[in-house]
């Protein structure tokens, strides 16, 4: 259970390599430009990366959870903004395939997989966060055609994404009256506000997206109507395990310079690696990602299984890894003294990318509600 | 078309290579085993005519350990089709007359059109197995080139030397060694990578290659290499640029 198969050996050595040599070596440069780099993507669309858990009769490469998990921790390990977004488009790739027909699949799949087309996830909105099932972007039925007005606010990729997957309500009945729709970039009524300026992840824009009277064919709607809550819930489970993997990659690399770091620094005659304090700060870091790197396997599996346990096992897995993550950059900056504070150390960046691991997917408390209820109440 | 590409499993450069002083061989321990960076360019040529004409087959040739046969896994998640292994505890350490008589055999049964290699290899850097394949097998070759040009019925290509370039071509079959000139190897995508355990692997022993085993060489003795020493300082007294000049020309630079 706790080897990697040969294949999976395989498949993190490829993406080791790409993310090495063609993600590493700007992550800082993208951060400082908030340059989004989509030829980037693209690439890693070529190799299977956008469609990893996409069915393979779909046009996706038909892996695992576990299998993704282990891909976006590797990404993760060489700049969490862009991980972390490829996550995202896996996420809605997913959620077309899952939850689509067959002629929204032939539409879509092919150009998400290939990530040519960019995806993005519209759930949350200026005034509803957490409490999802509240909010209130509308979409009216008139005729063969759904009108959405509303908007959404914090969404990933939004104004460089082809296609977006909205939730939106249709009926005054609660989180029983949500559906999800796909709207396809340049659909009239649909616009974008301003780039937001932010802590991290300045390497993929982060937009609201404001529907004004736009109307998309009813052949658009993702599921059933009223199934929308459902989709978006059953889409963040597997959100939760991905971002966590994100967390585990940027932790893990944030601990890998830490010990190159002070193994090479010395001070008092002598490298720091001796001073056991700092040492063992190395061993505190690697013992919580590892915990939590085995708690984000176990829950790729339940999902992988669907087990019945699946819900809670991803908020725990999301809980521990993302506060791991940030907690092992936050001790490396520490021990990287004033140069974890320069950029150019690419300490503090992934400080500030993997602090908004915390508060995305479900916040961290949402987690703890999701974890506590199910403990409570069974 | 069908191209079947050498391929050789290397220790990794990326870290001290080291000799085994006990057998004179490679100290397989080391380090990482992968697959020789050139001959992952030879793959990736092979390849590159793959991806224009979808009929071309695409075989890679390894010789070497069981282990070898991850550098043939590789190969196969990047492309090719399939792959032949001479697998023979007995051709451990074999020198390069046997290695070349060995991978001649192998491949008199393949039917390759074209055969492409690398002009040599980071670990022996002998650079002449190529040649005595193509002497065994009877085709010409196409040597160290720059550039190449693989079209239905022949093959032709640019040479570097001192003097200046050569341009060389022969007719089908032929076989070609490329330079670091051509393109880096690409990546194995995921659907590569799950189905290259699917591909078909075919093991060849020296037996059933109908080869001898004795190598023609042996190796009488090694030393490991010494230590650097720190070069030569040149202090202008006014003639600084003439010895610069000087040790220039005689070690060949210019």
């Amino acid at each position: 259970m706790f080897d990697l198969t040969e294949d999976q050996l395989a498949i993190v050595h490829m993406v080791a390599g790409f993310a090495a040599e063609n993600i590493a070596p700007h992550a800082i440069e993208w951060d400082q430009n908030h340059h989004f780099p989509v030829d980037v993507l693209a690439q890693a669309g070529e190799l299977g990366m956008g469609g990893i858990y996409v069915r393979e009769e779909s046009g996706g490469s038909g892996m695992s959870r576990l299998d993704a998990a282990l891909i976006f921790e590797e990404l993760a390990k060489a700049d969490p903004t862009i991980a972390a977004y490829i996550s995202i488009h896996n996420m809605v790739a997913w959620m077309i395939d899952k939850f689509g027909n067959d002629e929204q699949r032939t539409t879509w799949l092919p150009g998400l997989c290939s990530m040519e087309t960019l995806a993005s996830y519209a759930l949350t909105e200026p005034g509803v966060g957490s409490d999802a099932a509240a909010l209130s972007t509308r979409a009216v039925l008139d005729g063969d055609h759904y009108v959405l007005n509303g908007t959404k606010q914090f969404i990933s990729g939004a104004g460089s994404s082809g296609v977006y997957v909205v939730m939106a309500r249709t009926a005054d009945t609660g989180s029983a009256g949500i559906s999800a729709f796909i709207v396809p970039d340049g659909t009239q009524g649909l616009s974008f506000g301003a780039l937001e300026r932010k802590m991290g992840w300045n390497a993929q824009p982060t937009r609201q997206v404001v529907f004004e009277n736009m109307r998309i064919p009813a052949a658009n709607r993702l599921g059933e109507e009223g199934s929308g809550f459902g989709i978006a819930m059953k889409g963040l489970n597997g959100g939760r395990v991905n971002i966590g993997a994100c967390s585990l990659g940027g932790g893990q690399a944030a601990l890998d310079k830490s010990v190159a770091y002070l193994k090479e620094r010395s001070a008092f005659g002598a490298p720091l690696i001796g001073q056991q304090a700092l040492l063992f700060q190395i061993a505190d870091m690697q013992t919580e990602l590892e915990a939590a790197r085995t708690m984000v396997w176990r829950a790729a599996d339940a999902l992988e299984r669907s087990t019945k346990d699946t819900v809670r096992l991803c908020a725990m897995a999301k809980l521990v890894a993302t506060d791991a993550g940030f907690n092992a950059a936050n001790t490396a900056l520490q021990l990287h003294g004033g140069y974890g504070y320069l950029s150019e150390y690419g300490i503090e960046k992934i400080v500030r990318d993997l602090r908004v691991h915390q508060i995305l997917e479900g916040s961290n408390e949402i987690m703890r509600l999701i974890i506590g209820r199910i403990a409570v109440d069974g | 078309m069908k191209i079947v590409v050498l391929i050789k499993q290397v220790p990794d450069t990326a870290e001290e290579r080291r000799l085994d002083p006990g057998t004179g061989r490679v100290d397989r321990q080391a380090n990482d085993p992968v697959i020789d960076e050139i001959t992952e360019r030879a793959l990736e040529l092979a390849l590159s005519v793959k991806d224009k004409d979808k009929s071309t087959e695409v075989a890679v040739l390894a010789m070497g350990p069981e282990e070898t046969s991850k550098a043939i896994r590789k190969a196969l998640s990047m492309g090719a089709d399939s792959g032949i292994h001479i697998l023979d505890p007995a051709l451990a350490g074999a020198d390069i007359t046997l290695t070349a008589a060995a991978l001649a055999a192998a491949l008199k049964g393949a039917q390759a059109d074209l055969i492409i290699a690398g002009n040599e290899s980071t670990d022996g850097r002998a650079g002449i197995v190529p040649a005595m394949v193509a002497e065994h097998l009877g085709l010409p070759l196409l040597g160290a080139l720059a550039s190449a040009a693989i079209g239905a019925g022949t093959v032709s290509g640019e040479r570097l030397n001192d003097a200046g370039t050569q341009r060389v071509s022969a007719p089908l079959p032929a076989m070609l060694t490329v330079t670091e000139s051509f393109e880096e190897a690409r990546f194995p995508n995921f659907k590569g990578i799950m189905g290259a355990k699917r591909k078909p692997v075919t093991t060849l022993s020296a037996s059933g290659l109908g080869i001898a085993t004795e190598p023609l060489s042996t190796v009488i003795d090694l030393e490991q290499r010494p230590p650097r020493t720190a070069g030569r300082k040149i202090i202008d007294e006014g003639d600084a640029a003439a010895q610069l000049v000087d040790f220039l020309v005689t070690q060949r630079l210019i």
